[in-house]
């Protein structure tokens, strides 16, 4: 277990030491904040979308709506960027071989790569939520939120909720990690698994809304980022959340299954 | 660990229809610095990823130390150490950050080295710049610095002096040189001739996958001994003097000059009847075949491309 701390110490290292992570957190740190002031800059909100119409009571909305809108395409994106890249980048720049010519196993290597990727998601997302929750405050207080059922929750409450939401958020994200690892270690190519990955993610959103698809709806992957609905109902609603958990595991363990048996049993040769 | 530093048995790569690598059987004993010795495209590296594990054998297995990189992984490679292809790094790091990265990953923990090796391998000044500004000479030596981390009994070096100027490839020369002086086993990748010549003492020649001669350089070399030339004052008459000794055939007079083959013994018969017959000689020398000729000769209609491409 010390060998796979160790390997994933150096994976984050890495990952922090190209620009290409920054330009990923950056953007979701920057999102926020844009979705505030344009808030400020216009009257009226985005009063469509859960919580929307709540947007100017409390500063607690902002991130909850940004996530709303980063589902889409947003934050798949900058998964897909670390994910689809974090094994073939190393294919192509041939440090794959550089490493797995030393004495940790392929499986440890593997799984610090794993953990790096869902390090890199869980960060981008609370730093969103913490971002958009700062600037949402900054512009419109922090005072008690309207929950999805119509009655208020304390400010504090409410930002015990918004951690939960976040923490429930990561699920369906990490599954889209685990396609994104999954095809970095079977294409080789970043360019394919980057594309591919977010094309993935769009495929699932675009299923979730087509007509006739009611019955698996909840089963997609893209539903999944709906599910902290649940804990802004009052009493909270837990069905959501806990399908999302299994849901999602499906959608990340799959993959990552494949994939680690793709990479202890590949050839690393001059990709 | 047991056995030598490397056994292969019956080892092969095959891609499809194409075979990269073809039943290499070979044993590197412990203090060789063994030349392994090919044109481009002959399988050399394909052979080299698969004693390091990088690759599966679709036939036959590797032994390094008496441990197969297949069955015991990572394990197999200790005491292990090299570089396929030259070696890659991180180039958005710096180079003492790529080798505390390697450390890391070496058991036990190498990182007490990084400040020795970098010394060793004259990098210690540009160790805080970013590998991604090093020279191709600067990546080698770095090269040999993260091997040379892991403190190894064994390393396997493929094309270590490939693009390096005649300044760098000296260098590089002389470290193998010093490391084989400390008892490490070396493996050595090359298609220069002149270098394997100077450097090892055992080499195994490989053509289209397939090892056509494995031994001591020596040996091949004085095996490769065509005959003998024979100058003289009197071509003719000496012409007659070698016809009439015993040992000495194929004699021809080719401008001026005696060709013949012969073991020492009757060369040195020959000698001595050449001056009891008041014959002066100019020259008598014996007519070896350089190693580019020998390669040359084992590995006609080379080279094959296809194979090695294909793993590419």
């Amino acid at each position: 277990m010390s060998a796979v701390v160790k390997v994933y110490r150096w994976e984050m290292f890495k990952l922090f030491a190209q620009k290409r992570t920054y330009l990923g957190l950056g953007a979701a740190m920057l999102v926020p904040v844009i979705f505030v002031v344009v808030l400020l800059l216009q009257s009226g909100g985005p009063n469509d979308v859960p919580l929307g119409r709540y947007v100017r009571e409390t500063g607690l909305v902002a991130p909850f709506l940004v996530l709303f809108f980063m589902s889409i395409w947003g934050l798949p994106l900058i998964t897909a960027l670390v994910a689809g890249d974090i094994v073939a980048a190393e294919s192509h720049n041939g440090t794959l071989k550089t490493i797995l010519t030393r004495s940790r196993e392929r499986g440890q290597i593997f799984a610090a790569k794993v953990l790096a990727s869902f390090s890199y998601v869980i960060a981008v997302v609370f730093a969103m939520g913490f971002v958009g929750f700062v600037a949402g405050s900054l512009a419109f207080g922090f005072h008690p939120l309207t929950s999805l059922s119509g009655t208020k929750v304390s400010a504090w409450h409410g930002l015990v909720l918004l951690g939960a939401s976040l923490g429930v958020y990561v699920l369906p994200l990490a599954g889209v990690a685990a396609f994104g690892l999954m095809l970095s270690t079977v294409t080789r190519n970043s360019a394919a698994s980057v594309v591919g990955t977010l094309m993935f993610a769009l495929l699932m959103q675009l299923l979730g809304v087509l007509p006739g698809t009611e019955s698996f709806r909840p089963y997609l992957l893209g539903t999944q980022f709906d599910a902290w609905h649940g804990f802004l109902r009052v009493p909270a609603d837990f069905a959501p959340v806990t399908r999302a958990v299994w849901v999602c595991a499906l959608y990340t363990i799959v993959p990552l299954f494949a994939a680690y048996l793709v990479f202890l049993r590949r050839d690393v040769a001059g990709d | 660990m047991s056995g030598p530093p490397i056994a292969a048995r019956g080892l092969g790569k095959r891609y499809g229809e194409i075979v990269a690598v073809d039943s290499v059987d070979l044993t590197v004993e412990p203090g060789d610095v063994f030349g392994y010795l090919g044109p481009n495209g002959a399988g050399k590296t394909t052979s080299l990823r698969m004693m390091l594990g990088l690759i599966r054998p679709t036939e036959g297995s590797v032994e390094l130390f008496g441990r197969d990189p297949l069955i015991d992984g990572a394990k197999a490679l200790d005491g292990v150490a090299g570089f396929v292809e030259g070696p890659r790094f991180y180039p958005y790091l710096s180079g003492r950050r790529n080798l505390e990265l390697l450390a890391a990953y070496d058991e036990p923990d190498s990182r007490s080295r990084i400040g020795e090796v970098l010394e060793l391998v004259d990098l210690a000044d540009r160790a805080k710049d970013r590998v991604g500004g090093y020279s191709h000479g600067m990546k080698q030596r770095l090269g040999i610095a993260s091997a040379l981390l892991r403190q190894p009994r064994l390393l396997l070096l493929d094309e270590p002096t490939t693009g390096l100027d005649p300044a760098g490839m000296r260098d590089m020369r002389d470290f193998v040189r010093r490391l084989a002086g400390e008892g490490i086993t070396v493996l050595l990748s090359s298609h220069l001739l002149g270098e394997v010549e100077e450097l090892c003492n055992r080499v195994a020649i490989v053509s289209k996958g397939a090892i056509v001669y494995e031994g001591a350089l020596a040996e091949l070399l004085a095996r490769a001994s065509t005959g003998y030339r024979l100058r003289s004052t009197e071509p003719e008459r000496a012409r007659m003097v070698c016809l009439s000794q015993q040992g000495i055939d194929g004699v021809e007079l080719v401008a001026g000059e005696l060709r013949f083959q012969a073991d020492e013994d009757a060369v040195a018969a020959l000698s001595v009847a050449l001056g009891q017959a008041r014959i002066g000689v100019t020259a008598l020398v014996p007519e070896t075949a350089s190693l580019e000729e020998l390669f040359l000769g084992l590995t006609e209609d080379e080279p094959d491309d296809d194979a090695e491409e294909a793993v590419a």
